[in-house]
């Protein structure tokens, strides 16, 4: 997992809630495993007409947000199915920050180990972020939002925000102290049916 | 402490625990299928690469696998996963894997309570949002992406936020036209798609002692669309039954203690309830059968994790017994154990004598996968779970989710049909 930097970058706003993961990824692309390419499959049924033509009034397909990195979504992004793809298009398609009012759990646990930031923000401040044109700075390091008008302090558990920063999925970081749990299991005394 | 808090303190090897406390748990038992396997075995490449070992597994008896999504394959990518799967097992010595075309397989969530793969007390973990399901047993169960999934694979636990409860009430027993599927889409009619995010939805009273243990299952599986960390029931001789009859012995039963704490208490009358349905598109989006907008339907579909159990099928039995569908119907036992017990009570004919076609154990058509799926502009009644745009099939086609007997009365008439309504 690449280490979290500092994004800058204009926001692309989905205004839609409870976004599922068959939105995100349809299950038709769950057959595929390989690590890489998911991010042409994102959003596919509201980016793409039944023939692949790009549909234009979809936000993702307006030019200006081409090298967005920012998504901005509404409440209860990422509900329903539990598949990690979701996550794997997003980061594919260029997406390392979503912004939403809430996130549903599985969803959310599955960007830390990817490597995306979920932030999330109450909903009055989400609305007035989807409005904005100009460029936008994500400080994980600092936890703040800064656009043209504001800074906008977000609250991130502090394990989660050292594991983006430092690239680590949790079986990394487990692994960091491999010497100290082999240790440990050899002096421990608990029966290891237990 | 309250049943989910005594699971997660001993799986943490803790006194005591509260709501949001975070604990590493032992875990119990770990599943996965041929959707998240796949994706499991690409973190495991991704971890070899990276010089992490990943030659053994911590325990491959507490590992069991499924092939649900894509089965029977349907082309050839679905085809591939399905041998990447046997190899995986065969090289990490799992030796519990369903396969189909080799005796019993199934959904995921069906085979856990069917070959009784998991165990009153259990942590539990599966790779699939409703993993929910199995909590109807008396575990803590509950699902995980990939990554989770592999890291449990290689190190037997994992941590938890210990989740605050919901407790649902309900008061008596439910009259014989409604199901726990009816009381499940009231519950998320009333607190919504993100009612229960990172919280256990635990049911109680005397209509649940009242209920059998696959009626429990419904309503677990369906917290899932909720948004609940987990669904979960307290196990009663019911649940022992139901599992020494499929092979279970040694029970532990977990219980909630007499002063446990819930953050909010729901309360429902079993004698208020109706046949209920929701519209397209979101699980919340509820209405009870004789409100229901009046839609000329495409097909009925009874099939899935949450609607195709045994007792949901004998439900459909009753209400096609001499009757013929008007619309194109499927049932799809979720289990290769459930279709056999259908067959040798006579469901089969049943279903056949009115025109259904029975199909094979798979997810199917419930993620819209294959075997089924639905057209531009179709509209579906449906035992499954899901209503998304696009879940069944076409994007722009329409899901309507119900019990399996309002499925099977619509079925007869080509409306949504109140089972009562039906002549």
């Amino acid at each position: 997992m690449e280490s979290f930097k500092k994004i800058s970058s204009i926001v692309t706003p989905l205004d839609k809630v409870n976004v599922d993961t068959d939105q995100i990824v349809p299950k038709q692309f769950l057959k595929l495993v390989q690590k890489s390419g998911f991010g042409k499959f994102l959003f596919f049924n509201w980016r793409y007409d039944e023939h692949e033509n790009k549909k234009s009034d979809f936000v993702l397909n307006n030019p200006k947000f081409e090298n967005s990195q920012i998504l901005v979504a509404g409440d209860n992004f990422g509900c329903g199915s539990s598949r990690e793809h979701a996550v794997w298009a997003l980061l594919d398609y260029g997406f390392s920050v979503i912004i939403a009012p809430s996130f549903a759990d599985i969803f959310l646990s599955n960007c830390f180990k990817n490597g995306i930031l979920p932030i999330t923000l109450d909903q009055k401040i989400v609305e007035k972020l989807q409005q904005e044109t100009g460029t936008v700075e994500v400080d994980l390091e600092n936890q703040t939002i800064k656009t043209s008008a504001e800074e906008i302090h977000f609250d991130i558990d502090s394990y989660k925000k050292k594991i983006l920063l430092e690239g680590l999925d949790d079986i990394a970081q487990t692994f960091q102290y491999e010497k100290e749990i082999s240790e440990y299991e050899k002096e421990s005394k608990i029966p290891s049916v237990l | 402490m309250n049943i989910v808090e005594k699971i997660l303190a001993r799986g943490a090897g803790k006194s005591s625990v509260s709501p949001d406390d975070v604990v590493f748990a032992k875990v119990d038992k770990v599943m996965m299928h041929d959707v998240s396997g796949p994706g499991v075995i690409k973190v495991f490449d991704k971890l070899k690469k990276q010089g992490i070992s990943v030659d053994k597994l911590w325990d491959a008896s507490k590992v069991w696998v499924a092939e649900d999504h894509f089965v029977p394959s349907a082309e050839k990518a679905s085809a591939e996963n399905i041998v990447k799967l046997s190899n995986f097992t065969k090289n990490y010595g799992i030796e519990k894997h369903f396969k189909y075309g080799m005796g019993q397989y199934g959904i995921c969530h069906t085979i856990s309570h069917e070959e009784a793969m998991v165990m009153p007390g259990d942590v539990y973990v599966g790779g699939d949002s409703h993993t929910n399901t199995t909590g109807a047993l008396g575990a803590f169960a509950c699902g995980l992406g990939h990554t989770d999934i592999a890291y449990v694979l290689l190190n037997g636990q994992i941590w938890f936020k210990v989740p605050e409860t919901y407790y649902f009430k309900l008061n008596g027993k439910l009259p014989d036209h409604v199901m726990a599927k009816d009381l499940i889409l009231k519950i998320i009619g009333e607190i919504g798609n993100d009612g229960g995010a990172y919280r256990t939805m635990q049911f109680g009273g005397s209509g649940i002692d009242e209920m059998s243990v696959e009626s429990r299952l419904t309503l677990c599986n369906m917290t899932t669309e909720a948004g609940a960390k987990n669904g979960i029931v307290e196990p009663d001789q019911k649940v022992v039954d139901y599992l020494t009859q499929r092979g279970a012995t040694n029970f532990n039963l977990v219980k909630g203690d007499e002063d446990a704490e819930y953050s909010k208490v729901f309360e429902f009358e079993s004698s208020e309830m109706e046949p209920t349905i929701a519209k397209p598109f979101s699980p919340d989006n509820t209405c009870i059968v004789r409100e229901a907008p009046s839609v000329e339907l495409d097909k009925s579909y009874i099939g899935s994790c949450t609607g195709a159990k045994y007792e949901d099928l004998e439900a459909a039995a009753k209400i096609l017994k001499g009757r013929k569908v008007k619309i194109r119907t499927e049932v799809l036992p979720a289990a290769i154990s459930i279709y056999q017990r259908a067959m040798e009570n006579g469901l089969l004919k049943i279903f056949l004598d009115a025109g259904v076609t029975v199909g094979p154990p798979t997810c199917g058509a419930c993620c819209g996968a294959h075997m089924g799926v639905l057209a531009k502009d179709e509209i579906c009644i449906s035992t499954t779970n899901r209503n998304f745009p696009g879940r069944m099939g076409h994007v722009e086609s329409q899901t309507y989710l119900s019990s399996p007997l309002v499925a099977a009365a619509s079925a007869v008439t080509g409306k949504i049909t109140d089972p009562r309504d039906l002549e």
